[in-house]
Formats: C-alpha cells, sequence, structure tokens
C-alpha cells in the first residue's frame, strides 16, 4: 500500500526522503507502478507553487522541477526547446510531465534530459549548495538526490541548437534514439561542441567521439560525416522491444549527419 | 489503512468522497463518485481511455493520485450533455460514425472539446495532434477527425 506524503518545501522533502520513499512529480512514470502494485510504501510530494516557475535572470534561464512540457510549449523565450517538448508523449503526458521527472526517466525517455545535456545545463539540487552539472547528475541518478531547478544557459544565436527524434510512432512514439547538438560557432569555427544521445545507453550520453570531430571545424559535409563515423563513441545502447542495439549502432550515425546538414542549411 | 477525504468539482458540481491510499483518479471516479465515463484501458498512460480534464487541462486520470485532486475542477466526458440536449462533438460522432464499440469515445471526446475551446476553428493537423494521446482501435481515426472537423467547420447538427 502506498501513502502520500504532502510537504511544503523541498526542504523538508528531502528531510523526508529515504530508501523507502519516491518523491513524486509529473507522476506520469511513477504512478505506473503505483498502478502495477510495486511502488514504494510512501510517495513524497511537494505544493510550493514556485516550482513551476520559468524565469529569466541574465543568460540563464531557470525551470523549475514541476514545470510541464506544456509549461516549457507555453513559454516564447524557450522556443528552441520547443522542438523537444512538442515530441514527448501526447498531449496528455506533455500537461504533466515534468522537467525534473525527465532527468529520472528511465530508458528509452529522457528527451528532454538529452537536450540539456547537449546545453550544458545545470542542476539545482536541494540542500546541496551550488549547482551540479546534468552529466553530473545522470552519471550517478538513484543518489542525486531532489532536483528543485534547472537553468539553461541561453545558447547565444538559437541556431546553434538542434534536435531530432526517432521514433516509429507519429506524432506519439517513444525514441529509437533522439540526438541534440549544440554547437555555437567563433568566426564560422565549432567551439565547445556538445552532442548527446537519448535512449542510447542507460541515460542521455554524451558522443565522445562526434565531439572530437566537430570541434574547431566549419559545420561542412565532411565535418558531418567524420562526426557521423564516430557517432556511437562514448554510447551503449540495449535491445529493448523498440531496436535492438545493433540496428541503433547502425542508425545513430545516419541520424546524426541528417541532423548536421540541417543545422548546417540553418 | 487511512482514507483521505477529497473534495472536488465535477462537471461543475461539488463533490466529495474518500481516497484509499494509493488510489487513482479513474478508480476513484468510478467506483466511489460513480462517474464511468472515463475507461480503464492500460493504466499505464499509453491509451487515453482516461482523459479527463483537470483544471481545464487534458490529463490521463489513470496517472494522477486521487487525494491530489482535492480542490480542484475535473470534468469529464459525462458533463459535455445538458440533459438530453448533447454537445455537438456527440452529434458529430454519431453521424459520421465515429464510435464503434465506444471504448475510447470519452476520452476522444475530452480531448477534442478542448481542443475546440482553445482553437475553434483547427486544420486537420491540430486535430490528429489534439488526438495524438486517444488510442482507438476499431475506427482507424478517420471518422473521428472528420466528426471532430465538422463540429469546428460548424456544419454539425446543433
Ligand atoms: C504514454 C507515455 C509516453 C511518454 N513519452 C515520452 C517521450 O516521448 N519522451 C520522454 O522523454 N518521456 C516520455 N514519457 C515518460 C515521462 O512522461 C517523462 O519522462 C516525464 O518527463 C517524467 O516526468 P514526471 O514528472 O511525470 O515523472 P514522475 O513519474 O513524477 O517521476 C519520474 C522519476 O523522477 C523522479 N523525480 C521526479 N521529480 C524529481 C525531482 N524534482 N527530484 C528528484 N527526482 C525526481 C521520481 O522520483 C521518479 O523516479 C512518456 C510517458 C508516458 C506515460
Ligand atoms: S487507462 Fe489511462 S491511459 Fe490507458
Ligand atoms: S471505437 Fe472502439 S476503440 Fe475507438
Amino acid at each position: 500500500m502506498t501513502t502520500l506524503e504532502t510537504y511544503p518545501t523541498m526542504e523538508d522533502a528531502a528531510r523526508a526522503m529515504g530508501a523507502d520513499a519516491t518523491f513524486l512529480g509529473g507522476g506520469t512514470v511513477v504512478m505506473r507502478a503505483v498502478n502495477e502494485g510495486v511502488a514504494t510504501p510512501r510517495l513524497i510530494r511537494v505544493t510550493d507553487p514556485g516550482l513551476a516557475h520559468i524565469s529569466t535572470v541574465g543568460e540563464i534561464l531557470r525551470l523549475g522541477a514541476s514545470v510541464t512540457m506544456a509549461d516549457v510549449l507555453a513559454h516564447r523565450d524557450l522556443a528552441f526547446l520547443h522542438p523537444v517538448a512538442r515530441q514527448i508523449g501526447g498531449p496528455q503526458v506533455r500537461n504533466m510531465a515534468t522537467v525534473a521527472g525527465n532527468l529520472f526517466a528511465e530508458h528509452p525517455y529522457g528527451d528532454f534530459a538529452t537536450a540539456l545535456l547537449a546545453l550544458g545545463a545545470q542542476v539545482t539540487v536541494t540542500g546541496q549548495g551550488g549547482a551540479r552539472s546534468v552529466d553530473e547528475v545522470l552519471r550517478d541518478r538513484d543518489r542525486a538526490g531532489l532536483v528543485s531547478a534547472v537553468e539553461i544557459p541561453r545558447p547565444r544565436d538559437v541556431r546553434s541548437f538542434g534536435f531530432r527524434k526517432v521514433s516509429r510512432v507519429k506524432p506519439k512514439g517513444v525514441s529509437v534514439l533522439c540526438i541534440a547538438a549544440y554547437l555555437p560557432r567563433e568566426s564560422g569555427r565549432i567551439r565547445g561542441a556538445r552532442v548527446a544521445f537519448g535512449a542510447m545507453g542507460p541515460t542521455p550520453l554524451r558522443s565522445s567521439g562526434a565531439e572530437r570531430a566537430l570541434e574547431g571545424q566549419m559545420l561542412d559535409t565532411a565535418t558531418a560525416e567524420g562526426a557521423a563515423a564516430a557517432a556511437t563513441e562514448g554510447l551503449s545502447p540495449a535491445t529493448d522491444q523498440i531496436a535492438t542495439e545493433w540496428y541503433r549502432r547502425e542508425v545513430a550515425g545516419v541520424h546524426l549527419k541528417r541532423l548536421l546538414t540541417e543545422m548546417e542549411r540553418g | 489503512m487511512v482514507k483521505k477525504p477529497v473534495n472536488l468539482t465535477l462537471n461543475d458540481s461539488p463533490r466529495a468522497a474518500f481516497a484509499d491510499p494509493g488510489q487513482n483518479l479513474l478508480d476513484f471516479l468510478r467506483r466511489e463518485i460513480g462517474d464511468l465515463s472515463p475507461k480503464f484501458g492500460c493504466g499505464q498512460g499509453t491509451c487515453g481511455a482516461c482523459t479527463v480534464t483537470i483544471d481545464g487541462q487534458t490529463q490521463l486520470s489513470c496517472l494522477v493520485l486521487a487525494e491530489t485532486v482535492d480542490g480542484k475542477e475535473v470534468r469529464t466526458a459525462s458533463g459535455l450533455a445538458n440533459g438530453a440536449t448533447l454537445d455537438p462533438l456527440q452529434d458529430a460522432f454519431m453521424d459520421h460514425f465515429a464510435a464503434q464499440c465506444g471504448y475510447c469515445t470519452p476520452g476522444m471526446l475530452v480531448s477534442a472539446r478542448t481542443l475546440l475551446d482553445r482553437n475553434p476553428r483547427p486544420t486537420r493537423d491540430e486535430v490528429i495532434e489534439a488526438i495524438s494521446g486517444n488510442l482507438c482501435r476499431c475506427t482507424g481515426y478517420e471518422p473521428i477527425i472528420t466528426a471532430i472537423l465538422s463540429v469546428a467547420e460548424g456544419r454539425a447538427r446543433a
């Protein structure tokens, strides 16, 4: 039997957490476990309305933990993230699914987290001073603690961010894989390339191969081909009902090249 | 087992009942309140048969804990008709054979009504997008899309 505990703030909730408790965000993942009777005995939620806020502080876009995909889609400053949020679930799921929950949703989920990883977002964890990188939080998700917000450095040029999701069912389907690329340029050359893949490992992962092939280059056909050839370096896809490991490895580079070609055209 | 009192507004009427711990809103509406219009299809968020609106937004009632809707406004397909007068969407679903077994219909109607309330003249693509979280195993979707568009274009029997 699962009982719900409600707290006014994340700090209170963090103190109440334990091995027998699960934090309840939008519930699109947690409630499945409740319905199947396999949830932890305690569920913990927070009612603080501040967690649903989106704010801009200088060049930082701050999304509270309980901001939903629908909230992202309704916000003009986040237009560059609309192609990501729009492709998550159907309308009902987007009204429920939260940004923080997406960081913890298991394979093949985590499309939004993949975008956050490419954008070099920082995660504010309750009770831990300062922010941690998304990379770090994803690496050790089970012990990450409670997320109160994510902070995204606003891309100087929104065209330097690209996203592509590959799924079998349209308009609503889970990822065979998804790719987010952030390729800021200085005098035409890529500086600080970040390429993240979703559904290509237990959590969203960066492709070290693609990033190395892109760094310092002009974004042209030869560069895109080089990145595509090295795409799976750093990734560890699995076989599931949606695709085999082999298939995911075969197509990862193909889709990366298509995304880079789109970004090259601008 | 401690039951929790839940007060909500359901289709404009104040309602109250006790929810069991871990009880989802779908089960609560059907068993404790007696509104049988939302259907159980999967309990996993994939089928949309349990679609309701909570404070104006479509959500999946199987993925909502009943006790969390305390104080909120919930709408279901049973609130669409006004006595014997059906919502134009319900008429259109009949006219266009948009319901076969009918299991998906209440969820479809809630998604479609929410779309038309926000966007009275949606395009075909917008209709498809709006019902993309609702599965139908019978109709092949075309009659449903046609029915919704017929209301949008003001061609439905009122
Ligand atoms: C039909 C359907 C389709 C879906 N399609 C997609 C899709 O296309 N792409 C995709 O990425 N996902 C998809 N999902 C998965 C899910 O809806 C999303 O990943 C969503 O963002 C999860 O957020 P939530 O708030 O609902 O999470 P919850 O279910 O509330 O929580 C998920 C996990 O995150 C933890 N958590 C939540 N909030 C916090 C926090 N603030 N701090 C620490 N831990 C936290 C929870 O404890 C739990 O372990 C789909 C789900 C369904 C049911
Ligand atoms: S019963 Fe809720 S989505 Fe299927
Ligand atoms: S009419 Fe049978 S599922 Fe849609």
